[in-house]
Formats: structure tokens, C-alpha cells, sequence
């Protein structure tokens, strides 16, 4: 669903019925005849509008809540100001010492295999796929991050895909630390994009561009000629298409659940007693962001690979995409949100507000039919 | 979390309260400061139209344009004072008084034939045709003892809405 862009119409059939979300319009059941005072009382579309701006399901999928401060007490708040010195003065030079180490060994490892062996050759995939599984875990470990990993582990075969709900990049590295997958990611610029052309090209990523219209059809070819190939790392994409704060999840775009293969979720759930990882990419860098998990004591989560699911017969790819949303959103204990991730940056489809009016519309025409 | 912004002081709760006449509980404007917080991004001390539109529910309202008007660019105080009309405290005639307003969108005192198809109009979009909508716009008018052309004034709109009265009332969520 894009306000901006041309919609087409498959969307249209495939929608899961938005109105039983949204509150409904208080039209009278039994039509009565007009008058004028029913055309001038428009308070249900004021009380919608006015109850959207005080409260809306959208933005909360976005709030980050500031957690409760603790050290409002006079033994807490020395309390605090010791662990502000340990986690910035000491943690965070040792994790930075940890992680340039990291890269050195990575990059000393990587140039040679990427320059030294040919693009295809056997062993060059399966250094480079152990070197990115390595930096990801020394990022883990520079966050001092404590994932748990629950059900069996991905196992490198075609036909499958991985979906899993998205609060921040790190999801990625943390995942990656266990499979090497191959990732389709939007292209981001400094040196996170740098980082994207260079080393992850190895295992294998896909690009796309959120604004570019006739992206949609060049991304879906080219998932599908990745899952064919019986060498390629798995492919993990992230259906909601946008970062969440790890409370709700917003619709999965259906791109994921058309391949006609196994569709493995994932579910993430991160514990934020000690930070909260949510990456608000509106009010941070990435790199701030790291900054932020550098400087906490550590990143706890929960991973969780459920069982494969496959469409069923008679099933659409958007139904089949929410009964996954569904699997993911009760193992995480998320609530669906039924909006579209991508209204954080385009406006909602006009076709909502028409779709309103056309019921106030034949509503009044019934009425007037009434004597 | 931490915006630019300021936090609330006591004395900035009582005078947002003041100003909206005690409609909103003091509880309630913390809860209306954050949400405040949240919508306006660079903390301009104002919400602008993009950033109300950025709501989805709120953009696809049929009345949206007609309540831009109105709640663009307000400060906090006002933002209040404006929501403080869907108190469950305020009274009947700030109810009607806010949808008159709605349709008296230039402020003129007065509503005019014109004023009232304007806002059919938004409501019903392609759905109906504007003749349509004349038609039954000058049926309604003239049923209730109304010409076309006279324009309705505020008090025309409390006869006509004030029995049985209007439910518009939004709760603000408190944590």
C-alpha cells in the first residue's frame, strides 16, 4: 500500500479488510428519513479525527519509552554516576579495543581470500562466509550481547526463505553471527554502505530502493533466482520494511510469501532491562546508535527459529504473509498493528478516505429515498 | 528519550489548564505534553500540517484539510485548548460551537449554503454528484424551515443540533 506512488490494483483484492480495524463509522442500521440535523452532526468524523491526534496505533509502533530512571535516590544516584564511569570510561574502550581487533583479523583474513581467489571458487565463499559469521560475533560480543537461540538452526538449503520481525540493523548481525544469510537490505550511505558493498556482497545480498517504483518487480526476480540456487547462503528478509520498537509489529509486505517456497520464521525479542535496542532511524545514526549499545551493559534477546510454513491451498500471499506475522508476533509477544510500515514515509492511500466516504455517501442517498 | 523541548513545570501545567478552563486534568496534560513532544520532531515549539498528516488515521479523515486549518502551527497551550472541546467535561455549546467553526472555515460568522456543500463534499467525494448534493442540501434546508440561501448563524445551530445533543468525546490515555 503506497499513497505516493501509482497503487496497483492487485492490492486492492488482496487487502485484509482494514475497516474491521479501524473504528467504524456510527451510520444508523435501520434507514430513517434525513433531515438536516443528520447532515450537520459530522461529530463521528471529529471524534476519529480528534482521537487520532490524541492516540494513534501508528505512532506507538514507533515510541521509543524512556525506561523508569532509578537513581532518584541519594544511595542510587552515586550508585549511577559509578556505572556511567565503568560503562564509558572502562567497557567502552575495551569493547572498541575488541572490536578493532576484530576487523584487523577480519580484514587481514578477507583481502587476501577476496583478491587472491576468483569470484566463484569454493573456498573463497566459505572463508568469506566464516569471516562475516566472525565480525558478527565480535560485534555481538561488543555489545556484550547475550542472544539465546531457541529452535533448530537454519541449514543451508534452496527453495526457503527466513522472514523475521525488525527493530534495528542489529537484528541482522545477530543473527548472522549463527548462519551466514544472505540479506536484501536498503542502500544506506557512510560507511554502513560501504561496509554493505563490500563485505556483503560475499554472501550474497540484494539491494533495494524504497523510492523507485519499478524496484518492486527487478527485487522479486532476483529473490527468486537466489533461492534456486542450491550454493547460496539463505536468504533473511525482513517483511515489515522498516524498523520497529519491538512492542507491535506493522503489516508484512507480501514480496516474501509469493516465491512459491518455504517461508522459516524468526522471531526477536530483545529484553530491555539493560537498553532498549530500538534503532529510531528518524532520531539516530546508526552509528549513534551503536554508541548507545557500546555504552549500556549489555544487549539481551531471545531468538526463536520456528517451524517452515508453507501457502496453503486457496491462500493468498497477503493472508499467508499475516498468519506468519501471526507465528511471529505470539512468540515475541508483539501486537499487529494492521498499518503499512512504509506510511512512515509515504502518506496513506487515498483510497482509505474514499472508501469512508463512499459509505457516508450511499448512506444519505438511501436515507433521502426514505419518505 | 529527550527532547529539545522543556519538561512541564507545575506553573506550565496550571496555566495550560487555566486556559483551557479546567476541562483537562493536569495528569491528562502530561500525558498531551508527550504526545506533543512526539508529533512535533524538531521541537518548534508547534505542530506543523505535515506533521499532523504523518498520522495515518488522522490523513485519511475526510475532514482533515477543514481540521488543518484549525490545528496548524498551534502551540501547546492552544493544541490543549483545542482538545479540551472533546472533553467529556466540556459543554454542549463549545461542542456545537467547534462545529460550526468546522464549517465556518473562513470565520465569518456565518454559515452559507456554500459552507455546507463544501463540507458534503469532503464527506461524500466522487460518491455523489454535485447536484446531488445540492439537491439534498436544499431539501434538508427547506424541511427544517430554511432557505437556500439564508446562511445559518450560530444560534440556528444550536436549535438545530441541541436535541438530543452531540457525543464528541475523546479520551486521553494517561499511563
Amino acid at each position: 500500500m503506497v499513497g505516493l506512488r501509482s497503487s496497483s490494483s492487485e492490492m486492492d483484492l488482496d487487502r485484509p479488510n482494514i475497516e474491521e480495524y479501524l473504528t467504524t463509522d456510527s451510520i444508523e442500521e435501520s434507514p430513517k428519513k434525513l433531515h438536516l440535523r443528520d447532515l450537520l452532526d459530522i461529530s463521528p468524523t471529529l471524534t476519529e479525527a480528534a482521537g487520532a491526534i490524541v492516540d494513534d496505533s501508528f505512532t506507538r509502533c514507533f515510541k521509543s519509552n524512556p525506561p523508569e530512571p532509578w537513581n532518584w535516590n541519594v544511595y542510587l544516584f552515586p550508585l549511577w554516576c559509578l556505572g556511567v564511569i565503568i560503562r564509558y570510561g572502562i567497557l567502552f574502550p575495551l569493547r572498541v579495543a575488541v572490536l578493532t581487533a576484530g576487523w584487523l583479523v577480519f580484514f587481514a583474513a578477507f583481502i587476501p581470500a577476496h583478491f587472491l581467489l576468483t569470484a566463484h571458487n569454493k573456498w573463497r565463499r566459505k572463508i568469506e562466509r566464516k569471516l562475516v559469521e566472525m565480525i558478527c560475533s565480535v560485534f555481538v560480543a561488543s555489545w556484550t550481547g547475550v542472544v539465546k537461540y531457541h529452535g533448530p538452526r537454519p541449514s543451508m538449503r534452496p527453495q526457503q526463505v527466513f522472514v523475521a520481525n525488525h527493530t534495528s540493523m542489529i537484528d541482522f548481525i545477530i543473527l548472522e553471527q549463527m548462519t551466514a544469510f544472505a540479506v536484501i537490505m536498503q542502500k544506506h550511505p557512510g560507511w554502513v554502505g560501504f561496509i554493505q558493498k563490500t563485505i556483503l556482497e560475499g554472501v550474497g545480498c540484494i539491494w533495494f530502493n524504497r523510492t523507485e517504483s519499478k524496484d518492486r518487480e527487478v527485487v522479486a526476480r532476483k529473490l527468486r533466482e537466489h533461492i534456486q540456487g542450491a550454493d547460496n547462503n539463505p536468504l533473511l528478509i525482513f517483511p515489515e520494511g522498516t524498523c520497529v520498537n519491538n512492542h507491535y509489529t506493522v503489516m508484512f509486505k507480501k514480496g516474501a510469501f509469493e516465491l512459491g517456497c518455504a517461508v522459516c520464521p524468526v522471531a526477536i525479542k530483545y529484553n530491555k532491562i539493560f537498553v532498549d535496542a530500538f534503532w529510531n532511524s528518524k532520531k539516530q545514526s546508526f552509528t549513534m546508535h551503536l554508541f548507545h549499545l557500546m555504552t549500556s551493559w549489555a544487549v539481551v534477546c531471545d531468538v526463536w527459529y520456528l517451524e517452515p510454513q508453507y501457502i496453503r491451498p486457496g491462500e493468498t500471499p497477503i493472508e499467508f504473509a499475516e498468519r506468519v506475522r501471526d507465528m511471529i508476533s505470539v512468540r515475541a509477544g508483539l501486537r499487529k498493528v494492521p498499518w503499512d510500515g512504509y506510511l512512515k514515509y509515504f502518506r496513506p492511500s487515498p483510497k482509505l478516505t474514499e472508501r469512508k466516504q463512499q459509505i457516508f455517501a450511499e448512506s444519505v442517498l438511501q436515507r433521502l429515498e426514505e419518505k | 528519550m529527550g527532547n529539545a523541548s522543556s519538561m512541564l513545570t507545575q506553573y506550565d501545567i496550571e496555566e495550560v489548564q487555566e486556559h483551557c478552563n479546567y476541562l483537562i486534568s493536569q495528569q491528562e496534560i502530561v500525558s498531551l505534553y508527550q504526545r506533543f513532544c512526539q508529533l512535533d520532531r524538531n521541537a518548534k515549539g508547534f505542530i506543523s500540517a505535515d506533521e499532523f498528516l504523518s498520522i495515518p488515521e488522522f490523513a485519511l479523515n475526510p475532514l482533515s484539510q477543514k481540521l488543518l486549518k484549525m490545528v496548524d502551527g498551534l502551540n501547546f497551550k492552544d493544541f490543549v485548548a483545542f482538545l479540551s472541546t472533546f472533553s467529556s467535561k466540556a459543554s454542549l455549546e463549545q461542542k456545537i460551537e467547534l462545529l460550526f467553526k468546522v464549517y465556518d472555515i473562513d470565520s465569518k460568522g456565518k454559515v452559507t449554503f456554500k459552507d455546507l456543500l463544501e463540507v458534503l463534499r469532503d464527506l461524500t467525494g466522487s460518491f455523489m454528484s454535485e447536484e446531488q448534493r445540492e439537491k439534498v442540501l436544499s431539501q434538508v434546508l427547506e424541511e427544517a424551515g430554511y432557505s437556500r440561501n439564508c446562511s445559518l448563524l450560530l444560534e440556528d445551530f444550536v436549535k438545530i443540533l441541541g436535541k438530543p445533543g452531540l457525543k464528541i468525546e475523546v479520551e486521553v490515555p494517561v499511563d
